[in-house]
């Protein structure tokens, strides 16, 4: 028994992790209908930045807080240097883009930062706390809180607020949200620093437990997107629940199961899952192109 | 004297279509020659194996609209197929890439029935999970594969002839790049061909005048999937050695970003998209460790002032000024 | 046909080095391929400035033979078919005279049939025993493998008592490799091995595995992986309350992985090449002056320890120079058959003695047990 909630906390604390890293696809996805392959270093470089903040002496929440700050900056500026003048392209072609965009941000990082590891200070300390006989950290606990109330004040934006509802109209019908007066580019680009600044808020949060480097945003970004399609992309509520499916789903893989093949089980249950439910859980997504 | 400018050379009905074809053979044969030595010549054979998968992955993208993030998985299929068959089972090389090439291609076609109704990026996220899925068996089965630090693979032999060495092999592979352009520029005038085109632009309008759309892309799929699987078999035979990493996520990227760099729907911009960036790594290898940072620089710049890809964006420009 | 035209010129234009006159009075090119970005960038960064630092020393004491050093240096990326692609560059378009490269096993494999093809001497900072086990007539390499890794381990466990192991091994190269020797060697040592859990090398959580491993309860658990899974391997261990001995692989001994691990390092155990430890080695040591010179001249350049990875590429070349002296000419059959006849050279690993049946020339004693005590990591009493 308690082996089973040693592995549900394990899986509850990546599975937020990824749930924030879904959430990032989702927000561009309903922008702008494009997977954005650069989220993953959005994540990188949320983690790189604080920990280079935090080792310099800048005391940790201010580092966070900038690092989080920067990172959306850095958004804007791909939303505005390489995703807008590429607007000629298809979407294929942006996909490109931002495999581009992601090489730029890891190439920066390699050349500017550096090649090696690095591990976060946890934001409250590292001893562990029982539960029923299992443990959870202290900061596996600020991930999961953290998650939860990105999620509540995400679900706040896009349900009460003017942009945030601009954002879904556009998402829903483009020309029609044109129509009634959006600036649908301007959704675009706010899609792009909101969704990095998410991006970075889940690489700071997991960098305490996993370290960081300037290449754990192509890892951390696949099992992103993966946890986006399993709950249908675009869906707020899919990227949540895909996120958290997908932690359990390794945690228990690995601790019932195989280790060695934990990782191929979230790809074999993509595949399943569109096989069965072609949008994903929750998707509603937009209807057959013609 | 529109007629022998460039971009009408390259439109698949103009009467000078074959000039390219000519130039490419004239090129491909005059190689060799002045090729200042066998590192050259490797650096030719890796270009002609990836031109040949774009090509058949490029009828896939650019003619049926079907991204596919997996096809790195085929290319690893094929390879390891190829090595496992030969070094643990001592099979003849050629026998062993038929099988191989066969069984891929019943996987692919399998696949594609169950994936291929599935829409755009769900699309891309199934085959995605599937090259994954292939690089991790590949890495962990290390009883036949020897894990992620590879395996050796022997020389490749046709009827007793044995092929070893970058001059022999690199006629093999221009002959294979030869084939694949002239098979795709058939494929794409055909019938079947303008219906993979009407694919891309709407598959809708594509059934509603009788086309069997899924027919198509299942075959096609699986066709590309082949393509793929035999030129990783040879690669390995060529290579001597291979490990996980050709299977892996990153590869089948790249081969992506050739189709789309190159030209979506363009068998020439997949010759030239392939070959480019197959070049660029070894262009910048002095840079070092700015290589990251130029490629994705020149990614982004060629997608905003290319936004086309390559062959058709240019083909536009000049076609548009001379016109 | 223009743009062919130009696809051809820019593949001439990729000579940058190639044409140069090869005189023999010109200078002795060493060839390198190394991960200096990608995964495994953490091997071979420490081992392209050491290779940098060195060849720059031996210049400035006038070079080898009257004849100047020059590298020539590629990135492989961690990827063994690039390692196949620059080593044949190397070979026919740069004219190198040997090889040294690459960090993964994997990567030397994909370059071996190349240099055996093309009679070039490889020498490979590498760990896999199957680098040299069968011997390749052309192929050396100068770490210990990880088959003596384990041999000290389990050497070091037996000393304390301990016979129900658990091993944690990374699916990466070195995993696999080093947990097939871990497991071949066990029984040697009388050590049963009562658990066997793997991990991927990008994983951020093994509290999965280790909660596996505590249920099998062994007496002491050793982990083969590298960094930064390894160091979080660590952090788990303690959050899952596991309290026997923690060993680890020499793959971790570095200062990187006492950072990134913290606290719950304090008492890990591990082999070490001698370079990791050279602040806690007697000046007595067969290794000190050589070890001495080495840190000495790293740290006034870069200002950090180097790394036992950075060691290893220099043993390379410190066994290339050696050979061309002894062979009196860059001939790369000479140099082969005077690497051969390498007696009693001194490394920073160890005393090395080649033969036409080891291509190696070292034992499990060359590691050095090693322990975190304060943060750092210091020689096991």
């Amino acid at each position: 028994m308690f082996q089973f909630l040693q592995l549900f906390f394990t899986g509850l604390t990546i599975g937020s992790s990824y749930a924030l890293a879904a959430l990032g696809f989702s927000i561009i996805y309903n922008a702008s209908g494009v997977i954005n392959f650069a989220q993953g270093e959005f994540i990188m470089l949320g983690g790189m930045i604080a920990a280079f903040l935090s080792l310099a002496g800048v005391p940790l929440p201010v580092a966070v807080i900038a690092a989080v700050v920067l990172v959306g900056l850095v958004g804007l500026l791909v939303e505005k240097l390489a995703i807008e003048p590429a607007g000629k392209t298809d979407a294929t072609g942006i996909v490109i883009v931002t495999i581009g965009v992601s090489m730029i941000l890891r190439g920066l990082v390699e050349v500017t930062l550096d090649k090696k590891n690095h591990a976060l200070p946890a934001f409250s300390g590292t001893t562990p706390i029982s539960v029923l006989g299992a443990t959870i950290l202290p900061q596996s606990l600020w991930v999961m809180a953290t998650t939860a109330v990105v999620v509540i004040a995400l679900a706040v934006f896009f349900g009460r607020t003017r942009w945030g509802k601009g954002m879904l109209a556009t998402a829903h019908n483009r020309i029609a949200a044109q129509l009634v007066g959006i600036d649908t580019k301007r959704v675009l680009l706010a899609s792009f620093g909101l969704s990095a600044a998410l991006g970075a808020t889940g690489g700071i949060l997991l960098a305490p437990i996993a370290t960081t480097s300037y290449d754990v945003g192509i890892m951390l970004g696949l099992k992103g997107v993966v946890a986006a399609t399993l709950g249908g992309l675009g869906s707020g509520v899919g990227a949540v629940a895909g996120g958290v499916l997908l932690g359990l789903v390794e945690a228990f893989t690995a601790g019932y199961v195989s280790s060695a093949y934990k990782d191929a089980v979230p790809f074999v249950l993509v595949l399943v899952i569109l096989v069965v439910r072609p949008r994903g859980l929750f998707g509603l997504g937009p209807a057959t192109r013609v | 004297m529109t007629s022998l400018s460039f971009p009408n050379l390259l439109e698949p009905r103009s009467p000078m279509r074959f000039v390219p074809l000519a130039i490419l053979v004239a090129v491909l044969a005059t190689l060799p020659f002045v090729l200042p030595n066998v590192w050259y010549f490797d650096v030719a054979i890796r270009i002609a194996a990836n031109i040949t998968v774009v090509i058949a992955l490029n009828l896939l993208i650019g003619h049926c609209g079907q991204i596919s993030l997996g096809h790195a998985g085929f290319f690893g299929l094929g390879a390891y197929g190829s090595a496992i068959l030969t070094s643990l089972y001592a099979w003849p090389p050629m026998l062993a890439l038929a099988a191989t090439a066969i069984v891929v291609g019943l996987l692919a076609w399998l696949v594609a029935v169950a994936i291929l109704r599935l829409q755009g990026h769900y699309l891309a996220m199934a085959t995605l999970g599937l090259g994954i899925i292939v690089s991790i068996v590949l890495t962990n089965e290390s009883a036949f594969t020897g894990g992620p630090d590879g395996m050796s693979v022997p020389d490749f032999a046709v009827f007793g002839l044995r092929i070893a060495g970058e001059k022999a092999w690199y006629w093999v592979f221009a002959g294979l790049v030869v084939a694949a352009v002239v098979f795709a520029t058939n494929i794409v005038e055909s019938p079947a061909g303008r219906a993979l085109r009407a694919l891309h632009g709407s598959e809708i309008a594509a059934r509603v005048v009788g086309i069997d759309t899924a027919s198509f892309k299942t075959r096609v799929f699986a066709l590309s999937a082949v393509v793929a699987a035999v030129m990783g078999s040879l690669s390995a035979h060529y290579m001597g050695f291979i490990t996980p990493g050709v299977a892996g996520f990153s590869k089948s990227v790249e081969l992506v970003t050739m189709v789309v760099v190159g030209g979506l729907a363009s068998v020439w911009g997949s010759v030239f998209g392939a070959a480019l960036l197959t070049l660029l790594p070894d262009v910048l290898a002095h840079l070092e460790g700015w290589e990251t940072l130029a490629f994705g620089m020149i990614l982004v710049a060629t997608m905003i002032f290319l936004p086309r890809g390559i062959v058709p964006s240019l083909v536009a420009f000049f076609t548009k000024k001379e016109g | 046909m223009k743009t062919s035209l130009a696809g051809l010129a820019l593949a001439l234009a990729l000579t940058t080095t190639g044409s140069a006159t090869l005189a023999a009075d010109g200078p002795i090119r060493i060839g390198t391929v190394l991960s200096v970005t990608g995964p495994l960038a953490y091997l071979g960064d420490p081992a392209a400035k050491t290779l940098d630092l060195w060849v720059d020393r031996l210049n400035a004491a006038g070079g080898v033979l009257g004849r100047k050093l020059e590298l020539v240096s590629y990135d492989d990326v961690g990827e063994a078919s690039k390692a196949n692609g620059l080593v044949k560059r190397l070979i026919d378009n740069d004219h190198v005279d040997v090889v040294i490269g690459s960090h993964s096993t994997g990567a030397t494999m994909a370059m071996v049939p190349v240099v055996e093809n093309a009679h070039m001497p490889l020498i490979s900072p590498a760990g896999g025993a199957i680098i040299i086990d069968p011997v390749k007539k052309w192929v050396f390499k100068t770490p210990p493998t990880d088959r003596m890794a384990a041999e000290r381990v389990y050497g070091h466990m037996k000393a304390k008592g301990i016979t129900k192991v658990a091993l944690l091994c990374e699916t990466s190269g070195f995993g696999q490799s080093a947990r097939k020797e871990a497991q071949a060697v066990a029984a040697g040592f009388g050590v049963s091995i009562v658990a066997d859990e793997a991990f991927a090398p990008k994983d951020t959580d093994m509290v999965a595995q280790l909660t596996k491993i505590r249920d099998a309860a062994p007496q002491a658990v050793f982990v083969l992986g590298t960094n930064p899974a390894a160091a979080i391997v660590t952090k788990n261990y303690r959050q899952v309350g596991l309290t026997q001995p923690l060993y680890q692989a020499h793959s971790v001994t570095s200062q990187e992985y006492v950072d990134l691990a913290g606290a719950a390092a304090e008492g890990v155990v591990a082999p070490a090449l001698p370079v990791v430890v050279f602040d806690d080695l007697p000046s007595s040591d067969p290794q000190y002056p050589r070890l001495a010179d080495y840190v000495g001249a790293y740290r006034a350049k870069f200002g950090q320890d180097p790394a036992a990875y950075g060691a290893s590429a220099l043993d390379a070349l410190l066994l290339y120079v050696d050979a061309v002296g002894r062979a009196g000419t860059t001939d790369r059959t000479a140099v082969r058959d005077a690497l051969e006849k390498t007696s009693g050279f001194v490394t920073t690993a160890s005393m090395v003695s080649l033969s036409a049946t080891d291509h190696l020339g070292l034992k499990a004693d060359t590691f050095r047990m090693i322990e975190v005590r304060g943060g750092k990591w210091h020689l096991a009493p």
